[in-house]
């Protein structure tokens, strides 16, 4: 499962990958003629849009694409990059860019294709680029604050529209491929003798945009690997093919107080829950994170026993399926979620249905109180309460 | 001007294609203007080490525990670009030096407006952490807020504006 950096490509392997990578959009973009500065800025003319063209139709694409491996389980979206948004600032460094674009007629891959083919006005532009990065550098303690204002963190653009990420991609692509019609009937007024969407014939427009509407709509419909994982677990009739079993409150607590070295909890509850009403000695897993990459490590031992802990009992015993269902064995999940384990374990109310055992019941719920406040006091003490943090993948410019 | 160009939908699907194997493959999202950055950075931290490490702009790259700033994976991203980009231009027989203009441009004018217009590229780019690849293409690929809003920011501030500078590409009829 993709990416493999940083677990299968190493650091240094990955400046060769960077430079393939690089070779592939260099001669991909030359090729679209966006070494051209006139034929760049055409777009804003209406002349030339062959940058709407070309840029719309690979950001549908690469969505799309995006969408399609995850829902084949071919790539962890948990483990990519998605670029935080500090809004104001993205704005405001937007306009600058758009004025930018109009002044010099190039943004900064694009000089640098057409300054690898001799374009001399490319070179003055990297220079420039270079001179306004020192600029800024220069003055950037004086708004700082401005520049980090505003954060949004990695928010995901379907997620403020409330809608689900393959319905966006389609209405993108379908935007995408509205821009291009309107596009078209402008640049051939604008410039009815050359404009570029003259070069070929009206059949391959409606081909490229009949491919471009089927790929996002191939990627909407395609459920995510996650999601379907979750209705195949929670479809009636679902049996596991390994042993999952409810681990009782009274269980859970014994062998967490015990220090069991052969047991792993694993709490799915958000942040505020865990840090209101803490449970020791566990990780913190986000609940809809179960099968990311980052996880596999914490969960493959196999004679380590998985317990999921979550607020209701349904969610842990869906995670604990999930991970049976993925290739994981000896897992379990708490019994009747986190409220039974308060109920029990940690009420001072004497306990029912313990028959003749109520009194040593209730006598080891008392000492597993103490104990466990005495771990949760510890743990904060030492920090140690803080989730585990494995390595991500960096990016952005 | 060559126009044996690819077809721009062609030439769009294959651009996807390579962001997609480079989050397939890395993570990560293509970029340009991060290369510039970091030479800048590497730069002044060579130079002037001690001013570098007085402004947080440069001292959150350099000193002990990061990697060299010209080691930075869109250096090297940005190295094979221009390898690409010279080999594409080779094979379609583009390459010589030239400057670009716009009919009513002076050489010398072109010149200066590409040197304004990188800087303010330059400086946009930091303040939005990215330029057209890396900020609004490669976030759009990941669907990011960050992707959509920097991709209508950098456009609609060139349509915007676009009437300003129509004497920089425009000649006297309209179109080129």
């Amino acid at each position: 499962m993709g990416p493999f950096v940083p677990d299968l490509i190493s650091d240094q392997l990955n400046l060769v990958v960077a430079l393939a990578i690089g070779f592939l959009f260099g001669f991909v973009l030359e090729q679209a003629g966006f070494s051209s500065s006139r034929r760049l800025v055409g777009v804003f003319y209406g002349y030339d849009l062959t940058v709407l063209r070309v840029f719309f139709t690979a950001a549908v694409t690469a969505a799309a694409g995006v969408l399609l491996l995850a829902a084949g389980g071919l790539l962890d979206l948990t483990a990519i990059f998605v670029n935080p948004t500090w809004l104001a600032p993205a704005i405001a460094g937007g306009v600058l860019m758009g004025l930018g674009f109009l002044l010099g007629g190039f943004c900064p891959g694009t000089s640098v294709c057409a300054a690898a083919i001799g374009k001399v006005d490319a070179m003055v532009f990297l220079a420039g680029g270079a001179l306004g990065v020192f600029g800024y550098a220069e003055l950037f303690p004086r708004f700082a604050a401005f520049a980090d204002s505003t954060s949004l963190g990695p928010a995901k653009v379907y997620e403020s529209l409330g809608v689900s990420p393959g319905l966006f991609v389609l209405l993108l692509a379908a935007a995408a491929i509205l821009a291009f019609t309107v596009g078209g009937i402008v640049e051939r007024k604008v410039a009815p003798d050359a404009a570029p969407s003259r070069l070929f014939a009206k059949k391959k427009h409606v081909a490229a945009a009949a491919v471009l509407l089927s790929f996002a709509a191939l990627a909407a419909v395609v459920p995510n690997r996650n999601a379907r994982l979750v209705a195949k677990v929670n479809a009636p009739g679902y049996v596991p093919h390994h042993v999952v079993k409810p681990m009782s409150p009274d269980e859970l607590a014994f062998r967490i107080i015990d220090g069991d070295q052969r047991l792993r909890v694993v709490d799915l509850r958000p942040e505020a829950a865990r840090k209101a009403r803490p449970l020791p000695g566990t990780i913190a897993v986000p609940a809809g994170e179960v099968l990311g990459k980052e996880w596999r490590s914490t969960f493959s031992p196999r004679l380590v026993k998985k317990v999921f802990v979550a607020e209701k009992e349904a969610e842990a015993k869906t995670a604990a399926y999930l991970l049976v269902e993925t290739g994981f064995e000896n897992v379990a999940y708490l019994e009747g979620g986190y409220g039974a384990f308060e109920r029990t374990v940690l009420s001072a109310k004497s306990p029912e249905g313990e028959g003749r055992f109520a009194p040593v019941v209730e006598r080891f719920r008392e000492q597993a109180r103490t104990a466990l406040a005495e771990r949760v006091r510890l743990e904060r003490a030492a920090g140690t309460a803080a989730p585990k943090k494995v390595k991500k993948v960096q990016g952005g410019c | 001007m060559n126009e044996k160009h690819m077809n721009p939908y062609l030439a769009g699907f294959l651009l996807g294609l390579v962001l997609l194997l480079t989050i397939f493959v890395t993570g990560r999202g293509l970029g340009a203007s991060g290369a510039t950055k970091n030479v800048v950075v590497a730069a002044v931290g060579a130079v002037a080490p001690q001013h570098a490490a007085a402004n947080p702009f440069y001292s959150k790259l350099l000193g002990p525990g990061h990697e060299a700033p010209l080691k930075g994976w869109l250096v090297f991203e940005v190295l094979g670009v221009l390898l690409g980009a010279f080999v594409s231009g080779l094979g379609a027989d583009r390459l010589r030096f030239v400057t670009e203009r716009g009919p009513k441009v002076s050489v010398k004018g072109r010149l200066l407006f590409a040197l304004l217009g990188g800087a303010l590229f330059g400086a946009g780019a930091q303040l939005a952490r990215g330029c057209t690849s890396g900020a609004a293409l490669s976030g759009m690929a990941v669907l990011s807020v960050a992707g959509f809003v920097t991709m209508m920011a950098i456009f609609g501030s060139g349509f915007l504006f676009a009437w300003f500078t129509r004497s920089l590409w425009l000649g006297a009829k309209a179109g080129r």
